[in-house]
């Protein structure tokens, strides 16, 4: 089978993790990573396995405009600006992994199939992909006045990009659940927990429910929910049933990793890097459909 | 010139104890009193900060930016803090207080954490806002960590930096240590904000005071979380004793405290069972009256929660892991 031919941006913890999902995908061929600094620990891992390495960004790809179909960009929101353009330029299809929120919000359990031709969609956020789909689970059953998540991660694996815009954070995220989500009010809030050995990423999501809570039904959505994304995900796991008090529902999940860069505490990364890589199959599927035909 | 500043955290810190339902009037009344008794400061937010009114943290019965704009009003000596924790509340939420009159900004993180406040510091600055990094369950990190994080926030920017005791947890030579750490290696003001779980929270404002510290938070009649905090009328009261001036008005501040803060007390601040659990086990003092709710809901005795919380190293904030660790001992106690 022919293979959808696609690029990195960014060589950080996000931009690694991709690269070693995209060597196990079969309609995907990793060929580029992109990156500043050609001495970090991802691009002399790109050089060892023979990528085309750039060390000047997304630039780099100006000169060699075929090597890629598709792109992702692990970089940053401010940086996201400038990638943006240049994948636009050369007509590419880009997976945006920050949160700077350019192109339509995509969370692969609930819109895979919305934007399949989208030049650029957006991945929202870790605590975005790992909630979402809960919301919007909910919001299936039973309209969602408000929709509040509250995502715990270990500070290891919390990265520079992270550190220094945690608005983007809480304010992508807070978009993207009422966007993709369905509620019609959403907020977010984001832990770092320095505890050693990492905890685990851990997610919770408490809805307010408008009229009847039939308690069954929406139990019912959630577990199909997580199955879903356990498909992609395998680590996404329900913590306890969920918990109904009035109109409120608290759902608590817990993310575990691949283990594929860092160690599997990071589902953050995990949730992120699966999300996009099954959006960008999607992507190839389509294409490689077209071809065909 | 004052020894000290006092900050009045009653109307923030005070807003876990009462549930977040703190009413404009209450507000207004309590911010005109502390005004007229000569308090340099006052913080006024959601007790979690601006941005905390959440289902995670309970919602506030007034938006606290109305709050904000009261106490600003009732205000013409005293200046309105408010306290931003990153990660819940937003630049954009600081912007808004500051429009209000906000004049101090209090950033907040884990005491381990400091990175993640450096836009808000200095958008803070940018705002002409006097500015603090406030280190939060200080007692989780040793002390050189606790130095190196300061650092960062004053590199940020910070005007003064705080060593907080949120789980009521340090002890007093633990207090020393960090304060004469910090007093050596910054050049900025330093602070001290303790909570009275362990029944420390006099004893460690003085020893932060002995060491340097000339910021001291303190709530009015205790109104703060978990036990309160150094309880402020008797805090003017020990310094005035040492010959230490705050400024402020030791009998106004007591008649506040017994005709306008005593009233509006759902029971008297005191240690209590749950409470003093809070100080012993470090634990993050909000999550008293969370820890109280997931007992009866589960029925688990509130002290076990709470233990087994600080065992699992739970940072502020992380009000969800109470029901969680509630439900997961409920079903432990089941299956035995």
């Amino acid at each position: 089978m022919s293979k959808v031919k696609v690029g990195i941006i960014g060589s950080g913890n996000i931009g690694s993790d991709l690269m070693v999902k995209l060597r196990k995908s079969e309609v995907l061929e990793l060929t580029t990573m992109m990156g500043v600094d050609a001495t970090s620990r991802g691009m002399q891992h790109a050089k060892e396995i023979g990528l085309h390495v750039y060390d000047n960004g997304v630039d780099g790809l100006l000169d060699n405009p075929d090597a890629v179909d598709i792109l992702f960009d692990a970089t940053s929101a401010r940086a996201h600006i400038h990638n943006a353009e240049v994948a636009k330029k050369l007509g590419k299809q880009m997976l945006d992994l920050t949160p700077a929120a350019i192109g339509p919000f995509i969370v692969p359990s609930v819109n895979l199939g919305q934007h399949l031709d989208a030049e650029n969609v957006n991945l929202i956020t870790c605590g975005g992909q790992a909630t979402i789909p809960i919301v919007h689970a909910i919001n299936t059953v039973a309209p969602v006045a408000y929709g509040e998540i509250v995502a715990t991660i270990s500070s290891e694996s919390a990265g520079p990009g992270t550190r220094a815009n945690i608005d983007e954070f809480t304010e992508t995220t807070a978009k993207g659940i009422e966007e993709v989500g369905g509620a019609k009010e959403g907020k977010a809030i984001i832990i770092l927990n320095p505890a050693e050995p990492p905890i685990m990423m851990r997610d919770t999501v408490h809805a307010l429910i408008e009229g009847d809570v039939d308690e069954k039904a929406i139990t019912a959505s959630i577990k199909n929910m997580v199955e879903t994304v356990q498909s992609y995900v395998p680590g996404y796991q329900l913590r306890t049933d969920p918990i109904y008090d009035g109109n409120q529902v608290t759902v608590f999940l817990e993310v575990e990793g691949a283990g594929h860069y860092l160690p599997k505490y990071a589902g953050n990364l995990d949730i992120m890097t699966s999300a996009a890589v099954k959006v960008a199959e999607e992507f190839a599927k389509k294409r490689l459909e077209v071809m065909a035909n | 010139m004052t020894d000290i500043k006092i900050t009045e955290v009653a109307l923030r810190d005070g807003s876990h104890a009462i549930r977040h339902q703190y009413t404009v009037d209450q507000v207004r009344s309590i911010a005109k009193a502390l005004n007229e008794a000569r308090v340099p400061y006052i913080e006024v937010s959601h007790g979690d900060g601006l941005g905390g009114s959440t289902l995670q943290y309970g919602l506030s019965k007034t938006n606290e930016l109305e709050l904000v704009e009261a106490a600003v009003d009732a205000v013409d000596f005293s200046k309105i803090a408010v306290l931003l924790i990153p990660g819940i509340g937003t630049i954009e939420d600081l912007k808004e207080a500051e429009k209000l009159g906000a004049k101090m900004a209090r950033i907040a993180t884990h005491v381990t954490e400091a990175d993640v406040s450096a836009q808000h510091i200095q958008t803070a600055k940018e705002l002409g806002m006097e500015t603090v990094g406030f280190l939060m369950m200080s007692h989780m990190a040793p002390t050189e960590k606790l130095v190196e994080q300061a650092k960062l926030m004053e590199s940020y920017g910070a005007d003064i930096v705080y060593v907080v005791d949120s789980a009521g947890a340090l002890l007093p030579h633990e207090v020393r240590a960090r304060i004469k750490a910090l007093k050596h290696e910054l050049s900025c003001d330093i602070g001290f904000h303790g909570h009275n779980n362990l029944s420390l929270a006099m004893g460690n404002s003085l020893a932060a005071i002995e060491e340097g510290a000339n910021r001291i938070d303190g709530s009015i009649r205790c109104l703060g979380a978990g036990a309160g905090n150094t309880q402020t009328e008797a805090l003017i009261a020990v310094l005035d004793r040492m010959g230490i001036t705050t400024g402020i008005d030791l009998y106004k501040m007591m008649d506040i405290a017994e005709e306008i803060v005593a009233p509006i007390l759902p029971k008297p601040q005191e240690i209590t069972r749950d409470s003093l659990t809070l100080g012993y086990a470090g634990v993050y003092s909000s999550f008293l009256l969370h820890a109280n709710r997931a007992s009866e809901k589960f029925g688990i005795d509130s002290r076990d929660i709470l233990i087994e919380l600080g065992e699992r190293k739970i940072v502020g904030g992380q009000e969800d892991m109470i029901i969680d660790v509630a439900a997961e001992l409920a079903s432990q106690k089941a299956n035995v």
